[in-house]
């Protein structure tokens, strides 16, 4: 089983969200990038309980620069056996999902696996558009995934329910909560990561279908308006008259 | 034109209502596109919304996402459509990314209003802590509009169902079988949300929450330890990792609001707090406050509810 994982860097869930550049771009200043958690926890793991019990090997690939190489070895030392780096500032999901694309196309693999979204532009795309460059079916939102020879059964989000599918391999997949839990590296893990060899390779060509031209932070809640617990009424003549929500 | 494609295998949704009303305001031409059985009733409601036409495949069910891909982009290129509008939800999420690669249209994922004047289009980023506007570079356009971000219009339209096939090839995916949840709202689609944490201090102190919650009309959430203990199903788990909610109202009992959770609630319009204890970070989040017990406050909040109700009906 020759897996692909897409990992992408996402700054850590406590980080303050800030923009620079009259607000055109991210201020990561003091920003600890981390990986995207659900490319970590769900689709990395899954990933490599897969080899064990299967055999075979676990690349993890990233569309980024330098900056990115943080999260390349923690990814090595969680267990993957390699690390590919598309040299390039990912632009748009678009842009991103073409260069794996285009890596995925020449190297083969049986499945590729992404996270449900990232945490910073959470737009759940480029799943979606790895598997349609390369003609694969793309199994959005999986929270289960078993590998049964040449066919893998799932189990996927839909709207309000749960749909137990099967699909022959190769194929790519998103993946959500219950697909894996959370591993912390170990110490050999983390050793044997430092020396392992980054691959970098250069960007293919694609242009930018979309692209961000300004960020706002969200507006903090004017202060909280506190009222008494035995006063409900007063709550409830609130909803309804100022807030206009009941 | 604007091309909207909407799942109808399961009944329509609001969501599907939304989109419609979304393209009615970008164009006055609106084609829907569906597959499946829904009846030609069903499917002639979209014309409440200003749809004019409706296309639908019988033949495919909609499980598969490379056949919808097929159908969706041969039908954007014959009514020459200029923008295509997906619900940005399990459907949508699954074809919009592939449809926009097939047919080289820039998509803006999670739309949350309509395009600006200079064309960019909001959409929430760092899990709802900021918002981003997006430009769209291409000719054709994809938007996939999140639940409760616009409300429904009504635009009267006389609107023609018709049945199409196209050559969409077979599903590759097998659906083995499907598990639902009893008739309860779906989570996104929700106005009102009810939702509790540890502070409910065990599962079986929940049949309070679901009473409230059927009080105000509302889907019932929880917080993420919640559900990872086993209290309540997973996909009732509100915050980063769990489902991302934005309805009218949110009502949090016995949950602190740590910034995992706040992240998949904050698009609410208004949220009510109700914690024991007065440092709870969530009522820096809040637009009202209850400091008390869950096990005082629900109760009491309950029948001023049913009081208001009956008075005002």
């Amino acid at each position: 089983m020759n897996i692909l994982v897409c990992i992408s860097k996402s700054p850590d869930t406590t980080s303050k969200i800030a923009f620079s550049n009259d607000n055109t771009q991210f201020d990561d200043n003091g920003v600890q990038y981390i990986v995207n958690p659900y490319d970590e926890w769900y689709a990395l793991v899954r990933a490599l309980e897969l080899k064990e019990t299967l055999g075979g090997q676990v690349t993890i690939i990233t569309v980024g620069t330098t900056t990115d190489e943080a999260i390349m070895r923690k990814a090595l030392a969680i267990g993957a056996d390699e690390a590919v780096r598309i040299d390039a500032d990912p632009k748009d999901a678009y842009y991103t999902a073409m260069q794996i694309a285009h890596y995925a196309q020449s190297n083969g693999f049986d499945l590729v696996l992404t996270g449900k979204e990232t945490i910073n532009y959470n737009g759940s795309q480029v799943g979606g558009m790895i598997a349609e460059a390369l003609d694969a079916p793309f199994v959005s939102l999986a929270t289960k995934l078993e590998v049964n020879g040449t066919t893998i059964q799932l189990e996927r989000e839909i709207v309000g329910g749960l749909e137990l599918i099967e699909v022959a391999l190769p194929v790519v997949v998103s993946c959500a909560k219950g697909m894996a839990e959370q591993r912390i590296p170990n110490m050999r893990g983390i050793m044997a990561a430092r020396t392992k060899p980054l691959q970098i390779i250069a960007p293919q060509a694609i242009e930018e279908l979309t692209n961000f031209i300004q960020f706002s932070a969200a507006s903090s809640k004017a202060s909280v308006k506190m009222i008494d617990a035995d006063n409900m009424d007063e709550l409830v003549a609130l909803l309804h008259s100022e807030a206009k929500v009941i | 034109m604007i091309l909207v494609y909407i799942s109808s295998q399961n009944g329509i949704s609001k969501s599907a209502f939304e989109a419609v009303t979304y393209a009615r305001k970008l164009d006055s031409e609106v084609c829907v596109l569906t597959c499946g059985s829904a009846s030609e009733a069903q499917l002639s409601a979209f014309g409440q919304y200003g749809a004019q036409k409706v296309l639908v495949d019988r033949k495919i069910d909609g499980s598969d996402a490379q056949q919808l891909t097929k159908l969706i982009s041969q039908y954007a290129q014959e009514l020459n459509a200029s923008t295509l509008v997906f619900t940005h939800d399990f459907v949508g999420k699954a074809i919009a990314p592939r449809v926009s690669v097939k047919l080289k249209a820039g998509m803006v994922a999670g739309a949350i209003a309509l395009p600006e004047a200079n064309g960019s289009i909001k959409v929430n980023v760092f899990s709802g802590k900021a918002s981003g506007f997006v430009k769209v570079n291409s000719s054709v356009r994809i938007i996939s509009l999140l639940a409760n971000s616009i409300p429904l219009e009504l635009n009267e339209t006389a609107c023609k169902v018709e049945e199409i096939t196209a050559n969409t090839g077979d599903s590759k995916i097998k659906v083995i079988s499907v598990k639902k949840p009893d008739g309860a709202i779906p989570l996104p689609e929700a106005e009102i949300v009810v939702s509790a944490g540890r502070g409910l201090k065990g599962p079986e102190n929940w049949g309070m929450v679901e009473t409230l919650a059927q009080t105000l009309g509302a889907a019932t959430a929880c917080s993420r330890p919640v559900a990872d203990i086993g209290w309540r199903p997973h996909h009732e788990h509100v915050g980063q990792t769990g489902v991302a909610i934005r309805p009218n109202l949110y009502i949090a009992i016995g949950i602190s609001g740590a910034i995992q959770h706040l992240a998949g609630v904050n698009g609410s319009k208004v949220i009510v707090v109700v914690n024991t204890d007065k440092e709870a970070p969530f009522f820096k989040a809040a637009d009202y406050g209850v400091i008390g017990d869950a096990f005082d406050v629900i109760p009491k909040l309950n029948a001023a509810l049913v009081k208001f109700k009956a008075a005002n009906n």
